[in-house]
């Protein structure tokens, strides 16, 4: 698959040289997009295919009342910066008080922006989302993103392919997070270096879309800078209908072109591997990368479990941080907050998976915990559904749309020392707020942790009518 | 861009794997619009007490006889996690013109390029020694040589590192990617009007 999108988009081949793809959708958010827009108005240059580009303000936005001006003066100069850049060079932007404003990995699939074959890309590493849909979408640095609105292409050098297989089922109570982060496990946090990962196998294409989005979206933590999924009909009933894809006839005949995608059979990867569904449990990080994660019926580790030296630093430097005992269950770790959300998890499904733990029961007393919906339009399916009622009856935050707490450029943030069951994807140092503590987790063990005040086994989890 | 030809300067190690661009540059820092000013947050939650302005004396960029270092070695997957290409500008801002490692992490690695900044893949044997030779010689230097494709010191260390030759290319020129492109601009025209999906 990965193979035919860089033939249907190669502008330029040159030897020795890398090629020069051509970029289908262009998505902006404001942190990594104001050195690139001063940099074409530095060379005198236009945004060669505005139509071809989207923004939306996520990591700086806040999640409370946003009906009052931005308290903190820097963010709110940078999402004022990326307003006046989209308006200068004539670009839509999905702004605060548009209900299709929200985290830029969610708003583009979900109003059909995002479709099978493109190529996408965005500043910002958990492009690979979009992967999901059987397109080649990766995170770009800011240079890049200039040149991105300066030519509509994209330097690259091509990728190896890796399969990564899983096959028979999920347990009843492990979700596709759950998957995403055993794999992580199992292939380190390097593991993709160099490659786009293809998720195959018949446990991998029994996922909805957008359980398939949160496995692509972590690609990036295996060091994979794209991930895909062929796309089949899960993909086409998705995408029709969605405002921005192609409707009537024109879908029809995308959905032609969209059948020829996938992966031909008996063609060859550069590495392969392959799992059984059937060996997953729900996981919890320990450590500060996404590598470092167990099952929930295991323990934090001790360094002298690992034969590498700089494995056993690196799991000392980590338990030093995250303030765990070798040998201490996971269950037995308690929590002071609880941040279900970010580009991972804040989907519809996400959120009715954690309503439905959540229903009937009462959040901790010695845990605060938000539910932050990724979109103002996920929300307010949300509300639709009465999500919010049983979210906030069991005494959950219920926010507006933002990147929030997965990486604290906003109000949400941990204190130091501060513990937290997160859906988000990065558990590194400081991520959530420095000092702060970070468990990622799926939605339903995000949800169950809040109400029990430490993490428990989601599968035994009696849920309420 | 800076170009890059050769290199001399004083070494500083980091000896841990896995260092992502949250710790090279923490997510606050972000909020800047311009592309300069960010080397005094390099490594800012290591270098800095919780006060935010207190050198931590334990961390070893903060040594005083590592002041000015221009060569950066670490371990492994050094530059893991988000695409912020602010992590390669903090480096450079701070002083750095290249970092040697076993291994990159891809976006980092690419971004560096862009930048004018050299990453260097070498052997985790090679990157050991080096560490070895960095705790051992006071003021121990590195000459980079990106002509020649060389990493020397004066005690007789000596190695080759391979880079991609375009890359070499652009940087020992300091080659504008943008520009380069656009001088194939016809090339982006006949692709978007041959295309018809």
């Amino acid at each position: 698959m990965l193979d035919k999108i860089w033939e249907s988009h190669l502008v330029d081949a040159p030897t020795g040289k890398p090629a020069i793809i051509y970029v289908d959708l262009h998505l902006v958010h404001e942190v990594t997009s104001p050195q690139a827009f001063d940099g074409l108005r530095l060379n005198n240059r236009k945004v060669r295919r505005p139509e071809r580009t989207i923004a939306t303000p996520d990591h700086n936005v806040p999640t409370s009342d946003r009906t009052v001006p931005i308290a903190d003066p820097i963010s709110r100069k940078q999402i004022e910066t990326l307003r006046n850049n989209c308006a200068e060079f004539g670009i839509r932007l999905f702004d605060i008080g548009d209900v299709r404003q929200g985290i830029v990995h969610v708003i583009g699939p979900e109003n059909g922006y995002t479709q099978p074959g493109m190529t996408i890309v965005c500043g910002d590493s958990h492009t690979a989302t979009h992967g999901a849909f059987g397109s080649l979408a990766f995170g770009i640095g800011t240079s890049e993103v200039e040149h991105v609105l300066a030519t509509q292409t994209l330097l690259q050098f091509k990728p190896k392919t890796f399969e990564l297989r899983v096959d028979g089922e999920l347990p009843r109570g492990v979700t596709a997070k759950d998957m995403i982060l055993y794999l992580i496990g199992q292939i380190g946090t390097a593991g993709g270096t160099g490659y786009v990962i293809e998720y195959t196998g018949d446990c991998m294409m029994s996922l909805s879309m957008e359980q398939r989005m949160t496995v692509c979206n972590m690609s990036i933590e295996a060091g994979a800078r794209a991930g895909m999924i062929a796309p089949d009909q899960t993909t086409f009933d998705y995408l029709n209908g969605r405002p921005e894809a192609p409707s009537g006839d024109a879908f029809a005949k995308a959905v032609a072109r969209w059948k020829q995608l996938p992966t031909d059979p008996g063609a060859s990867y550069d590495l392969s591997k392959s799992y059984q569904g059937a060996d997953i449990q729900p996981q919890v990080t320990w450590g500060t990368n996404p590598g470092q994660v167990r099952g929930i019926d295991q323990s934090v580790p001790s360094p002298s479990e690992f034969d590498d030296a700089t494995e056993r630093k690196s799991t000392e430097l980590a338990l030093e941080y995250m303030g765990l005992r070798a040998g201490t269950p996971l269950q037995d770790v308690s929590l002071n907050r609880v941040f279900i959300g970010s580009c991972t998890n804040a989907r519809i499904e996400d959120l009715r998976a954690a309503a439905a733990v959540a229903k009937g029961y009462k959040v901790s007393g010695d845990v605060s915990a938000m539910v932050v919906p990724g979109s103002g339009q996920v929300k307010r399916q949300a509300e639709q559904e009465g999500l919010d009622r049983v979210f906030k009856e069991a005494g959950f935050d219920w926010r507006e749309a933002g990147c929030s707490m997965c990486l604290a450029m906003n109000p949400d943030k941990l204190a130091p020392g501060e513990r937290c069951a997160s859906t988000s994807n990065r558990n590194f140092e400081g991520r959530q707020g420095k000092g702060g503590r970070t468990h990622l987790v799926s939605p339903a063990m995000a949800a169950a942790a809040a109400i029990q005040g430490h993490f428990v086994d989601i599968r035994d989890w009696a849920y309420k009518a | 861009m800076q170009s890059f030809t050769v290199h001399s300067g004083l070494v500083a190690t980091l000896d841990r794997a896995n260092v992502d661009t949250d710790q090279i540059i923490p997510k606050q820092f972000l909020k800047r619009i311009e592309r300069t000013g960010f080397g005094q947050f390099l490594f800012f939650d290591w270098r800095f007490h919780e006060d935010g302005s207190t050198p931590n004396p334990d961390f070893e960029l903060n040594r005083s006889e590592l002041k000015g270092a221009s060569v950066l070695i670490a371990r492994k997957n050094f530059g893991s996690g988000s695409s912020r290409e602010h992590a390669v500008w903090a480096l450079d801002d701070y002083g750095f013109r290249c970092v040697i490692a076993p291994s990159f992490a891809d976006i980092f690695f690419n971004n560096s390029f862009k930048n004018g900044m050299l990453p260097i893949v070498l052997s985790e044997a090679d990157v050991e020694e080096l560490f070895v030779r960095a705790a051992e010689y006071p003021g121990y230097k590195l000459t980079v040589n990106l002509n020649d494709q060389t990493v020397t010191d004066e005690f007789g260390f000596v190695r080759s590192f391979d880079v991609d030759s375009s890359r070499r290319h652009s940087l020992l020129n300091g080659l504008d990617d943008i520009a380069e492109t656009l001088l194939d601009e016809d090339k982006i025209t006949k692709y978007e009007l041959a295309r018809t999906w």
